[in-house]
């Protein structure tokens, strides 16, 4: 059952306001425009024992993505694909608010979220994961965990996971004689990725609406939509969130930031994909407060 | 696995011979259950859902009240009969989801303020799904919710868009779910033409988007015309009975 929250954040009524008068002159109280992206990290291969992984962050907040990969059987109605489960967990490291126990309604939406918009464009070529056809498959897990929340977790959670499956290395396999699937883990071949995925999500704030809400404006919004972007510039997937509602207006400016911070994200995705780099660095970037120059491999 | 059918035919219809742009036969009969107090019950088609509203009542547990407005809990379910196979009755991570954006597409158009410390329950159950269940469940919910004389904005009505064999098409079945290329499930308060709910799986053009919103728009408006008659006609009922 579905509840109206009533344990979150709470947010001081001075800061509130203060937020409030500030985006009636179209300004942020981190200094951000409207249609403003705070900074992105993307650091791909930072744990080397997962077939591919990824931390992304967007501000201060951070998600890592691990991809572990596995043998198993099809679903029935799809013997001639790979299986691709996505699971988003937030951690009680994260946030002061968060528990620890079995994914909530909102780490549920935004697994599903990631999910379908990688599924229907086929972002992972799941046709090419098929070992034995409708006995055995591929099955690649990927699991995110939020480590930092200031908002916006959503499209952290979406960058790291897209970075960690471009990151990620299929294990070979041997079949014997009996059909008995052995993984090779020392030798792979690069995951097969048809089309990078972003989201966008834009928050309303009384009549405003902002890209990339970081926590304080997370807690006090009406309404968010989040839009999923692909390389070639379609669709792939939408959510509303929150119990405000939105206008044909509010949904032609939200898709123009999209598409906006989209190819900017996409970028960094783009350049971010054979750079290596330290997990202790790029967690260490937060102390320094300065995104790191990554050194290309 | 099963083939993909032929989505349109050559003569533009569907497989159950709707137009691209035809509802399903509507049904809607309020205040079916007597426990509840507000219910309503709606088919798309094929698709059955019932709908019961208990409150504005007292909340258990009570940590949970709100001391400025009305809290609001949703459950969405589906009836483990109400599929092909058998659907476990635990609720499912589909179900846990949708409970969530059912609540957030409802939450806000109801006036919660007046009825501080309460809690408004809704309770869908999907009977028999055939596509649309949550947008047959939104539109029966606000049904429920009018019949239990809780005071709202606006009636709140949904849809589903979908994409088949590259046409758009409204009210999409369930096999039009399986085969299509998106499916876009819409709510709107129809007398304001604000959305309060909007997802998409599947792959649109940002053109296709716009076109499907306004498809999704019409659909809303002949369902909204609907939910008003049947509410004037239990209520043209219930004043019959008063005056004999």
């Amino acid at each position: 059952m579905s509840i109206t929250p009533t344990s979150g954040r709470i947010i001081p009524r001075l800061r509130k306001d203060t937020i409030l008068s500030l985006l009636e002159k179209d300004t942020r109280l981190d200094g951000r425009r409207l249609d403003e992206y705070r900074e992105v990290i993307v650091a791909p291969g930072v744990i080397p024992k997962a077939e591919g992984s990824a931390l992304a962050k967007i501000g201060s907040t951070t998600a890592i993505a691990g991809v572990k990969v596995g043998v198993g059987t099809p679903f029935p109605d799809t013997p001639d694909e790979g299986v691709l489960t996505v699971n988003v967990e937030f951690v009680p490291l994260a946030s002061p608010t968060l528990e620890p126990g079995p994914p909530d309604e909102n780490a549920i939406e935004i697994a599903r979220v990631i999910d379908r918009c990688l599924r229907e464009i086929r972002a992972v070529d799941i046709g090419k994961l098929v070992i034995i056809p409708g006995e055995k498959v591929y099955i690649i897990w990927l699991d995110v965990y939020i480590l930092d929340h200031d908002g916006n977790v959503l499209d952290a959670s979406m960058l790291a996971g897209m970075a960690a499956l471009l990151n990620t290395k299929l294990p070979k396999v041997e079949i014997d004689e009996k059909k008995n699937v052995k993984i090779v883990r020392e030798e792979t071949t690069p995951l097969p990725v048809n089309h990078k995925v972003v989201t966008v999500s834009i928050a309303k704030i009384g009549s405003k609406l902002i890209v990339d809400p970081n926590l304080d404006e997370d807690d006090i919004i009406d309404a968010k939509i989040t839009i999923g972007i692909s390389d070639d510039g379609r669709i792939v997937g939408l959510q509303k969130a929150g119990s405000g509602v939105l206008t044909y207006d509010d949904l032609k400016l939200a898709m123009k930031y999209a598409k906006e911070n989209a190819a900017k994200l996409l970028k960094i995705l783009e350049e971010k994909s054979n750079t290596k780099v330290d997990l202790d660095d790029v967690l260490k970037s937060y102390i320094e407060g300065k995104i790191l120059k990554h050194q290309v491999v | 696995m099963k083939e993909k059918p032929k989505l349109i035919d050559e003569n533009g219809r569907r497989i159950d011979g709707r137009r691209p742009d035809e509802l399903r036969p509507l049904r809607m009969e309020v205040g079916v259950l007597k426990n509840a107090d507000g219910s309503a019950y709606v088919e798309y088609g094929n698709t059955k859902v019932i709908v019961a509203v208990y409150g504005p009542r007292e909340i258990h547990p009570k940590h949970l009240t709100l001391p400025d407005r009305a809290i609001i809990r949703c459950r969405y379910h589906m009836t483990s009969f109400s599929t092909t196979e058998r659907k476990s009755p635990a609720p499912t991570r589909r179900e846990i989801e949708l409970s969530k954006v059912i609540r957030e597409a409802l939450e806000g158009v109801i006036f919660t303020e007046l009825y501080p410390r309460t809690s408004i329950d809704i309770f869908i159950e999907v009977l028999q799904a055939d596509g649309g269940t949550r947008t047959a469940g939104i539109t029966a919910a606000s049904l429920a919710l009018a019949d239990a004389g809780i005071p709202m904005k606006d009636l709140v009505a949904g849809v589903a868009v979908g994409k088949i064999d590259g046409v758009l098409v409204l009210d999409i079945n369930e096999v039009e779910d399986e085969f299509g290329e998106a499916d876009l499930p819409v709510a709107m308060m129809p007398s304001f033409k604000e959305i309060t709910l909007l997802q998409m799986n599947g792959v649109l053009s940002e053109d296709e988007f716009w076109e499907a919103l306004k498809l999704a728009e019409k659909g809303v408006m002949e369902i909204y015309k609907a939910q008003k008659e049947a509410l004037l006609n239990k209520y043209s009922r219930v004043k019959v009975e008063v005056e004999e």
